[in-house]
């Protein structure tokens, strides 16, 4: 059974390109287009990872990690944030916030799918 | 990832561009309006932001730089250390539009535009003026595809064969989703490993402190392995664990420098070798690891599966949407559909309207009787199916408003090249056209609209000794009225001088010297082909197209253009739509045996034809007396070839509108009813045929012609209409 990911991202394109790529090596992907809508998917679900932009509408990447890492059945699950931005204090507030690890954009798809068999063994 | 696949990926990414230009715009005109927020701003710099971003995975690096600069100006708005001053918003205006350009660039792989490097100096130039602005903190590499360019570049060459690796994690690693064993199954599988646990004396059970993680490991490995291959794997958690990573000789001297390798080989701790297998196995997600606190059970199961128990710890409060960009919900509740399907619908309900009023006429004909349960089905069948046609061309229709966006960007251009000040103004921009309208009025709403600018506003000076404010407004704006659409574009500018109008159509021979004009009918001359108010070509108008090219456009949309002018008040040109090109109102009548359709926008009005008032002027040129007007009159039947002289007796005329703004007459023999048809275009069989816009098939299977007076009227007598073989 291949891994369940949540890929939370406001962009189609990067969600389409989280998702295909993922797919192509037999991963479940679930899309949501902000950290509102993603919460909302993880109510009655719980993904082997979650992959998250920072820059979103109505709730951003961190406030979004805050919030899964405030539910107890979330609080392990891996959260991988991928942004353009690789700035150290961004990387510390995203750790803060309770992120596992980071992927810069763009990604190489086997980079990505790489990271995502890491995160989750 | 398939090339088809990427291919589809590049598709979506430009229709999201655009939507994201139109979040852009829409964000940029509440900044200048000055009712910005901070999601204001957070608006424009995401939408540049999500640009950047696929536009790097595609490797577009023209956009991508563009775009890069351009987010660092907006960084710095977003901060708050840049204010959204008028220059400024004027300023990420231009910048926009030169993003849409690149964007374009991109997409059809053209060459990249002018890079638009005055307004990014400009842009950056306000940002080096801001009081605290610091360098630029953003670092992107618009390279391609690439992985992290912030992985640390590790000078430690390699060939060092062994490593040992202390590692103790701390509470973060766990908390933030990361995994020893996971690590020590990666550092695994780059080569052979001695894993060696290191237990305190006393594990402490107490709850308390279960969280507090007391495990550490000494791991050596051996292998064909960097340092980098090693730090690589513990990228993601150097800020959240003791680490030592040393070749197998420095550490076997007991050197090391750090404080790990002391706590961890303190007198009490107690060592436990682990074979790679076990750790293997440990990090195996079957078998959830008993010494991962922190862990539950529940973040390893391998599968989506229902919570546990609701949790009430769930979402915070969602932050009220500010953006004025569409709610997600309601994004998601759309779907995207390729337009040839579309049309393939739209064409197959044309055939089902035409079937439906062909099957509505033999049951007529075979004589029964209202009332009967043929007829009552009939009646449904009918409504059923003008509700089905409605409801297809509703999938066709689409909101005016990135035209009306794209006409922001030619006020802005056109008003800068004369060195005016004009604002647009839009409303209802909601308002839906069909899609083909939409682009097809690109064209002669630019031209308008860059009239409107150039001859319609004046400048600030004369604006401001009118005791106008400098800024001159032009209003676009889109409605729906009686089943077509109006659009109307208004501007607050001098009004037409219709003196000077008057003179230059004098001058040209557009009309006599001595005429007597109404006003409305000196506002007319405008249209009239060749005529322009412009004393010297600006850079704007003199591109060879009149307001009579704009007429033409129009009306070859099926639409009608008026105008109407205050002097110091300002003009309003009124365009009125149908709000599909795929069906016509037309009048059905009969000329000479044959059935044709007269469009039903240029008809004026109907009238019977008496021989008194037929006015014969030269040798074969007539004209109708209709309440005191002359107006041009012609027989239908003889203009089409379909008989030589016009048969004796009464007959009806049907009075039309001309592009020129001026009437003809039409000569038929009778109106037969006026009915929606639907249009079938013959270009593509018979190429263009003078005086004929399209054809239709009515109830009774027949093909009939539905006409272009203005175009019919225009053209000489002899037509190509003998070479199309009619049904009547």
């Amino acid at each position: 059974m291949g891994l369940n990911i949540l890929a939370v991202d406001d962009s189609r394109t990067m969600r389409d390109m989280v998702r295909l790529t993922l797919a192509s090596v037999g991963m479940n992907v679930t899309v949501a287009e902000d950290g509102v809508h993603g919460l909302e998917l993880l109510e009655g679900s719980l993904p082997d990872a979650i992959i998250s932009d920072i820059n979103m509408p109505r709730l951003d990447g961190f406030g979004f990690i805050r919030a899964v890492r405030g539910i107890d059945r979330l609080r392990a699950v891996p959260i991988l944030v991928l942004t353009t931005e690789s700035a150290p204090e961004l990387r510390a507030r995203a750790r803060d916030a309770g992120a596992t690890g980071w992927i810069v954009k763009p990604f190489d798809p086997r980079k990505l799918v790489h990271t995502v068999q890491l995160v989750t063994g | 990832m398939s090339i088809d696949a990427m291919t589809e990926i590049r598709a979506s990414f430009f229709v999201e561009c655009e939507e994201l230009m139109e979040s852009l715009h829409d964000a940029l005109a509440i900044l200048d309006a000055g009712d910005g927020t901070d999601e204001t701003v957070n608006v424009v710099f995401r939408a540049v932001h999500s640009i950047k971003g696929g536009a790097g995975a595609f490797g577009l690096d023209a956009l991508v730089g563009f775009a890069h600069r351009l987010e660092t100006v907006l960084d710095e708005l977003r901060a708050g250390r840049l204010d959204p001053t008028p220059g400024a918003v004027r300023l990420f205006f231009q910048a926009a539009d030169m993003l849409h350009d690149h964007i374009r660039a991109a997409q059809s792989q053209d060459a990249p535009p002018p890079t638009g490097e005055d307004v990014l100096r400009a842009l950056e130039g306000l940002m080096q003026a801001a009081p605290q602005a610091e360098p630029e903190a953003v670092d992107f590499t618009p390279t391609g595809l690439s992985f992290d360019p912030m992985l640390p570049q590790w000078t430690t060459p390699p060939g060092t064969s062994e490593w040992t690796i202390r590692f103790r994690p701390h509470a973060g690693l766990y908390r933030s989703g990361n995994e020893a064993l996971l690590i020590l199954r990666a550092l695994a599988g780059l080569g052979d490993t001695h894993t060696t646990c290191i237990v305190p004396p006393a594990l402490a059970l107490d709850p308390a402190t279960a969280e507090q993680p007391q495990l550490g490991w000494i791991i050596t490995l051996t292998g064909d392995v960097s340092e980098a291959d090693i730090r690589e794997i513990f990228d993601f958690v150097t800020d959240v664990c003791d680490l030592d990573i040393s070749p197998a000789d420095d550490a076997a001297d007991g050197s090391a420098t750090d404080g790990v390798a002391a706590a961890m080989a303190s007198p009490d701790a107690i060592p436990f070798r682990l074979a790679p297998d076990s750790i293997v196995a440990a990090a195996n997600h079957d078998d959830p690891p008993a010494t991962s606190p922190g862990v539950g059970e529940a973040g390893l199961a391998p599968e989506l599966q229902p919570p546990p128990a609701p949790s009430n710890a769930a979402a915070p409060a969602p932050a009220q949407p500010a953006s004025p960009k569409a709610e997600p919900d309601a994004a998601a509740a759309t779907i995207r559909v390729d337009l040839d399907r579309v049309d393939r619908l739209v064409n197959l309900v044309g055939e089902l309207v035409i079937n439906q009023a062909m099957l509505a006429q033999s049951v007529t004909e075979a004589g029964m009787a209202e009332n009967t349960a043929v007829m009552n089905g009939l009646e449904e069948f009918m409504m059923l199916t003008r509700d089905i046609q409605d409801g297809v061309m509703m999938i066709r229709a689409q909101p005016v408003k990135p035209l009306f966006q794209r006409m922001a960007r030619i006020v802005r251009e056109a008003s800068t090249g004369v060195a005016k000040q004009v604002r647009l103004r839009t409303e209802g921009d909601q308002t839906e056209v069909d899609k083909t309208v939409i682009e097809r009025l690109s064209d002669p709403l630019t031209h308008m609209i860059r009239n409107s600018v150039d001859h319609g506003i004046e400048t600030p000076a004369r604006r401001l000794a009118a005791g106008k404010p400098a800024e001159g407004v032009i209003t676009l704006s889109a409605s729906h009225r009686a089943g077509r659409v109006l659009i109307e574009i208004c501007d607050d500018g001098a009004g037409i001088d219709r003196a000077r109008v008057r003179d230059i159509a004098v001058a040209r021979g557009l009309i006599a010297a001595d005429a007597q004009l109404t006003e409305a009918e000196v506002d007319n001359l405008l249209f009239l082909p060749g005529f322009s108010t412009a004393s010297q070509v600006s850079a704007l108008s003199g591109r060879g197209v009149g307001m009579d090219v704009v007429k033409r456009a129009i009306t070859a949309l099926g639409g009608r253009v008026a105008i109407a002018s205050e002097p110091g008040v300002g003009t309003k040109f009124s365009i009125s739509l149908p709000l599909t090109l795929a069906v016509l109102d037309g009048m059905v009548v009969r000329v000479a045996d044959q059935t044709l359709v007269v469009p039903l926008s240029s008809i004026v009005e109907t009238a019977t034809l008496t021989p008194q008032a037929i006015r014969r002027i030269g040798r074969s040129a007539e004209v109708l007396h209709i309440r005191g007007d002359l107006v041009p009159l012609f027989d239908l039947g003889a203009r089409l070839g379909f008989r030589q002289a016009r048969a004796a007796g009464d007959r009806v005329v049907i009075l039309t509108t001309q592009e020129d703004g001026g009437r003809a007459a039409l000569i038929v023999d009778a109106i037969m009813e006026q009915r929606q048809v639907v249009i079938k275009g013959l270009s593509r069989n018979y190429g263009r045929v003078p005086g004929v816009a399209a054809a239709t098939i009515l109830g009774d299977g027949k093909v009939a012609l539905i006409l272009d007076p203005s175009d019919l009227t225009r053209s000489s007598p002899q037509t190509a209409i003998d070479a199309i073989p009619l049904a009547g």
